[in-house]
């Protein structure tokens, strides 16, 4: 299998270049800084997708296509059909009308242990058995790769031990989960789904119920492992503007459809963000790295004229 | 970027997947894989050595069963007559009486244990047991008809027992479905033991109307195996249960690394590749058969399903499923209570073992309340085994 992408060298060295990678990632926008590269390569679309429960729609009549290889992130409004869509995607919510297509095929005709070698979801509140051990659990995440009778094998310890090491949780391996914190936890469930070892990995608000320092490390975290390992990553977040940062493709919903998708500089902007959620507000290049910055105007803080005048029509155009 | 097969086949799919480990993309680091097998050895020599410790008791247990009573059988003439060198009267006290009591007490105990620890699992709630919701209740209600009013003996009324079981559970499955995909994870489990309370006191409803209605006699009869006991075993008994194991428990075995995927919860579990509703009805059914097949056979011994799995998970500790020292805890908790009833109770009173295991497990459910870890709070880390 060929796996010479630009990035397999950096994931072979050692920790400094990737944390310098980061850093740069830090300076400019992300998707500027490298190619994805083209280890993997599961393809992931839609057509005509149908979603809803109890025969209420919520998703109608949807084609997207997932950029494989990057970092795709669904925002959108509460009830705006995001976490419906990824769930939609992740085959947890079978579709009303339409398909979804996992490398062409529809991904209901797939047995459910072939998706999920190639397919993996961190959903919002994962459950845990008590006293687990971050060890076992991750290793829990080798399942679909795991037969009848075959148990845990020497590439199993391999790929868990990697996981832990890419997520930084090497060190908590033998403590019990519901002793960690937040930060941790989240980290070590990331952890869970790399030892799933999928091309494509969807995740609904991996930063929800985190403080802003550990939502940057998480999201730092998936960057780094798309840019490093090309795994595809599909998330739902709720903050505009660290979607916009650490998007390469953002997906903006609106009662259950999309309304403007592409890079985050041509997609987040003071109409779609006013159409998407009602809101008006100033859309300015974030100052660390370029991509757009949402900042919300409101009823009792109107924007300076000149400042509004300056940036919105430097978005705008 | 072009993809490399666009259209590849879901066997290719797999087949991409096998050849991962020895990709450059992943890293080799096998000091620290070294540390997690290690680790990994670690927790199965700890859940193997509660295990032996649980088996030791056991034999004492056993022990003990087979050699006290008002003839008294030293442990070396109990070996000689286990051996079949036995003298007549020995023979008789051992084989014919003791010794079918007390493996029925374990096969039966295995069975309500293995079916607690399932129920507990899937539903991840530590009250959802076959006996507090309602299914070995299903079993006596069936059971009380058929001996009070149709007039059954006690196969006929083995039968009816486990066929009650079974419809009872069909029925609180049906009532507790969501439809497909409808529900949120955790809700399933929550509502299956609402439903399942409910169920079990109209259960009783009919239970009391029956008895009340009966004979005084009958009546009697009836409360007897409405207690649970494993007094009167015999071996064509002890041959259907042993049977209904040895088919039952490697379906557990087969099924075990699905329940690990079912504990992380609906989504999880399907993006692990076990579809949550379909496995979750396939283990239940197991539960409720092995529930089934043990009310059958002794009668409804009280909160032995409902207790031992999180006992056995107290003592390993690892949030390992210990299905194996599970069924250890209750083939202990059955045949000590049993010998308990017979021989430990003052005022030299024979009570039957069901008798015993209500004693023990309704503080556990008092104190399992208490403390709060009945869980289906909608707590985001509910616990499965309810041990805090």
């Amino acid at each position: 299998m060929a796996r010479n992408g630009p990035l397999t060298d950096v994931s072979g060295k050692n920790s400094v270049e990737l944390v310098q990678g980061r850093k740069l990632g830090r300076t400019q926008h992300p998707s500027t800084q490298l190619t994805a590269p083209t280890a993997r390569t599961t393809s992931l679309r839609t057509v005509a997708l149908g979603l809803g429960y109890d025969g209420v729609p919520i998703v109608t009549d949807l084609d997207l296509e997932i950029a494989v290889g990057r970092i795709t992130v669904i925002v959108g409004a509460n009830a705006s059909g995001k976490s419906t869509l990824l769930r939609g995607l992740a085959r947890l919510l079978a579709p009303q009308s339409g398909v979804v297509l996992l490398d062409g095929i529809d991904i209901t005709k797939i047995p459910g242990k072939r998706v999920a070698t190639a397919l993996g979801l961190l959903p919002q509140q994962p459950l845990a058995p008590e006293g687990i051990t971050v060890g076992e659990l991750v290793g829990r995440g080798r399942h679909p790769h795991q037969g009848w009778f075959r148990g845990t094998t020497a590439a199993d310890d391999a790929i868990v031990a990697d996981a832990l090491v890419r997520t930084g949780t090497l060190d908590l391996a033998a403590r019990r989960l519901e002793e960690l914190s937040g930060g941790q936890r989240q980290r070590v469930w990331i952890a869970m789904a790399l030892a799933q070892d999928t091309d494509i990995l969807l995740l609904d608000e991996p930063t929800s119920f985190l403080d802003v320092a550990h939502q940057i490390e998480v999201l730092d975290l998936l960057l780094e492992l798309n840019r490093t390992r090309g795994t595809t990553i599909v998330m739902v977040l709720h903050d505009l503007n660290l979607a916009a940062r650490y998007a390469d493709e953002m997906l903006v919903m609106r009662s259950g459809g999309i309304i403007a998708a592409g890079p985050p500089a041509k997609t987040l902007t003071v109409d779609v963000v006013r159409s998407a959620f009602g809101l008006d507000a100033l859309v300015i290049p974030d100052p660390v790295c370029g991509s757009p910055l949402v900042v919300p105007i409101g009823r009792f803080h109107p924007a300076p004229t000149p400042a509004s005048a300056i940036l919105g029509k430097a978005n705008l155009s | 970027m072009t993809p490399r097969t666009p259209h590849a086949a879901p066997a290719d799919l797999a087949e991409g997947r096998r050849s991962r480990p020895e990709s450059p993309v992943h890293r080799v680091v096998p000091a620290e894989a070294a540390t997690l097998a290690a680790a990994r050895g670690a927790r199965r020599r700890r859940e193997r050595r509660i295990a032996i410790v649980l088996a030791a008791a056991l034999l004492v247990v056993a022990a003990l069963s087979l050699s006290v009573g008002s003839y008294s059988v030293a442990v070396p003439d109990l070996l000689r007559t286990l051996a079949g060198q036995g003298t007549g009267a020995e023979n008789f006290i051992v084989l014919t009486l003791r010794l079918p009591r007390l493996v029925l007490g374990l096969l039966t105990g295995i069975a309500f244990a293995l079916s607690g620890a399932l129920f507990q699992t899937v539903l991840r709630n530590p009250l959802a047991s076959p006996d507090i919701v309602g299914v070995t209740g299903g079993a006596s209600a069936a059971a009380v008809l058929g001996m009070l009013v149709l007039g059954f003996g006690s196969l006929a009324t083995a039968f009816a027992a486990f066929g009650g079981a079974i419809l009872v559970a069909t029925i609180i499955y049906l009532l507790a479905w969501r439809g497909r995909g409808g529900g949120t994870s955790g809700v399933a489990g929550y509502r299956f033991v609402l439903i399942g309370v409910g169920v079990a006191f109209m259960v009783q409803g009919l239970l009391g109307y029956l008895l009340s209605r009966a004979e005084l006699r009958n009546a009697q009869d009836a409360l007897t195996w409405l207690v649970g006991s494993v007094s009167g075993a015999a071996w064509p008994e002890i041959a259907v249960v042993a049977v209904g194991l040895a088919v039952l428990l490697p379906i557990v075995r087969m099924l075990a690394p699905r329940l690990r995927a079912l504990q992380l919860g609906d989504d999880l579990a399907t993006s692990l590749g076990v579809g949550a509703e379909r496995n979750r009805l396939g283990l239940l059914a197991v539960a409720v058969a092995l529930a089934a097949l043990a009310t059958a056979m002794v009668g409804p011994l009280a909160f032995v399903a409902f207790v031992s799995a999180p006992i056995a998970r107290r003592l390993v500790g690892t949030g390992g499923l210990g299905l194996v020292p599970s069924a250890l805890v209750g083939a202990l908790i059955v045949s000590g209570a049993d010998f308990a009833a017979q021989h430990l109770l003052p005022g030299g009173l024979q009570l039957p073992a069901g008798v015993v295991t209500g004693a023990i497990g309704a503080p556990y459910l008092l104190w399992l309340l208490a403390t709060g870890a009945a869980g289906g709070s909608g707590s985001s880390r509910d616990s499965t085994e309810g041990t805090r």
